[in-house]
């Protein structure tokens, strides 16, 4: 594996008396797909979020490609730009045209050209197949689409990481696909990416290692063959064993 | 009615309201923008400015302060907008206290509007790695506007009305006309018929320019 990319050493958080991330430790390499998965409330999204400090921890250090996370201000903003994030609810600025909603990263934090923005938008959209939408506004879109424009909105920062929290929880059955695929895609071409998702064909299809979370805690790391056939902690089981029988 | 609007220049006088009018307005919503930006800040220090500003001109009667930016403002501490001419010093006065003063409801407006917006917009925003003051800009306080055009159109309205109220201090222009038709005229029905007249004019288009845009202009989401 090559040099750890994003580095979490015993990272703890707390939500008032909640203990949401307890000794995390964790490395993700250049080009690595992790998949975080564990039941709900165990602190993935948490997990998530305080890797692009959108949530603050209490102590322990998180280091995105040799550096530390920043506090607020212009060089955290600059730290973010380069860590994607895809959220469960897309997020699109709703007032915004699909077009406006990927170039106004670059535009407005990279400093590009407008029209260059744009060129390089359109490239993205077709890649993730919303080109023909670009002057409509996210409402007008199914949620499939809009999270496919929310990938590209990420992707046209040319991140270093990709952070997916639960990127299909919120879609209808037969749109899933269609987000995965580009995710598939991304994982394919060299793309770091941590992605919280209870997709096991993902997983098996895309990712080095599975982390699984519970209580707050890594509980066990393994690739995904290992993981989904032959899990060791009798929490992973008793996970598995009920997202098996849906 | 006829003779009140040829033996006075009704038109110069309402000419005046609407100057005050668009000054006050002008003022209101940039400093109702400035104050909105304040509260929402993450610096305490800011907020509490924010909340100072909104709770003592919110509550404070505006008559008190038309009054007190000439008894105090000019006459004591000798504050004047303008030194040749007592009554254009009035009416920047009553257009500053009319921007003062509505500023703090401009701001509670657009914080509600704010709250229209869902917390994942300002997420996705910082997410992309716009500084607080991008993602105000061009993330949140776009779709507060919109959010909040109908309050703001209600705020805009109530200023114009409220502009009558510097007639305590001789820059009311409208009202002051008002005023001096009725002591030479006597309170006689037809002078509050001009008048009110008049500012239906000028707010009935106004109330329902503001609920078409607010319907035109909101966040399909
Ligand atoms: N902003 C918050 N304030 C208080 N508690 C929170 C907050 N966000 C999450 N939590 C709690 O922290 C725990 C972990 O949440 P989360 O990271 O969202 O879990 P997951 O994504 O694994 O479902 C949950 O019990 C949740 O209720
Ligand atoms: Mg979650």
């Amino acid at each position: 594996m090559t040099e750890p990319l994003v580095v979490l050493k015993d990272v703890q958080k707390h939500f008032g008396d909640l203990h949401v991330l307890k000794d995390i430790d964790l490395e993700i390499g250049k080009g690595e797909v992790v998949v975080v998965i564990g039941p709900s409330g165990s602190g993935k999204s948490t997990l998530c979020r305080a890797i692009n400090r959108l949530e603050t921890i209490e102590s322990g250090t998180i280091t995105i490609d040799g550096k530390t996370l920043p506090e607020e201000g212009k060089e955290l903003a600059q730290l973010r730009a380069d860590v994607g994030m895809v959220f469960q609810s897309f997020n699109l600025f709703a007032h915004k045209t699909i077009l406006d909603n990927v170039t106004l990263g670059p535009i407005k934090v990279r400093k590009q050209k407008k029209a260059a923005a744009e060129k390089r938008a359109m490239e993205l959209l077709e890649r993730v197949g919303v080109a023909h939408q670009a002057q409509k506004f996210p409402a007008q879109l199914s949620g499939g689409q809009q999270q496919r424009v929310a990938i590209a909105r990420s992707l046209a920062m040319d991140p270093k990481v990709m952070l997916f929290d639960e990127p299909t929880s919120a879609l209808d059955p037969e749109m899933i696909n269609e987000v995965l695929d580009v995710m598939v895609g991304l994982a394919k071409e060299g793309m770091t990416m941590i992605v919280v998702t209870h997709e096991m064909g993902f997983a098996r299809k895309a990712a080095n290692r599975v982390v699984f979370m519970a209580d707050g805690q890594i509980v066990e790391e393994n690739t995904p063959e290992e993981f989904f056939t032959n899990a060791k902690s009798d929490r992973a089981k008793d996970f598995l064993g009920k997202i098996l029988t849906h | 009615m006829g003779e009140i609007l040829s033996n006075y220049d009704v038109l110069a006088a309402f000419w005046g309201t609407i100057k005050l009018s668009l000054l006050g307005t002008f003022g209101a919503l940039v400093l109702g923008t400035i104050v909105a930006v304040l509260r929402l800040s993450p610096v305490r220090v800011f907020q509490w400015i924010g909340s100072w500003y909104v709770n003592t001109f919110r509550n404070t009667p505006l008559t008190l302060l038309m009054v007190f930016s000439i008894l105090g403002l000019t006459f004591i501490l000798g504050l004047q907008l303008n030194t040749q001419d007592l009554n254009s010093n009035a009416f920047r006065w009553a257009a500053v206290m009319l921007a003062v003063y509505h500023g703090a409801f401009i701001c509670e407006a657009l914080r509600s509007g704010v709250n229209t917006v869902p917390a994942g917009q300002a997420e996705a925003a910082r997410a992309i790695g716009l500084t607080f003051g991008q993602s105000m800009q061009h993330v949140l306080l776009p779709q507060a506007f919109r959010g909040s055009i109908a309050p703001i159109g209600s705020t805009i309205i109530a200023l114009i009305k409220n502009s009558t109220v510097a007639a305590v201090i001789g820059g009311g222009e409208a009202a002051n006309l008002m005023s001096t038709v009725i002591e030479n005229e006597g309170s006689r029905f037809s002078v509050f018929l001009v008048f009110a007249i008049g500012f239906v004019i000028l707010t009935l288009p106004l109330g329902l320019f503001f609920t078409s845009m607010s319907r035109r202009l909101a966040v399909k989401r």
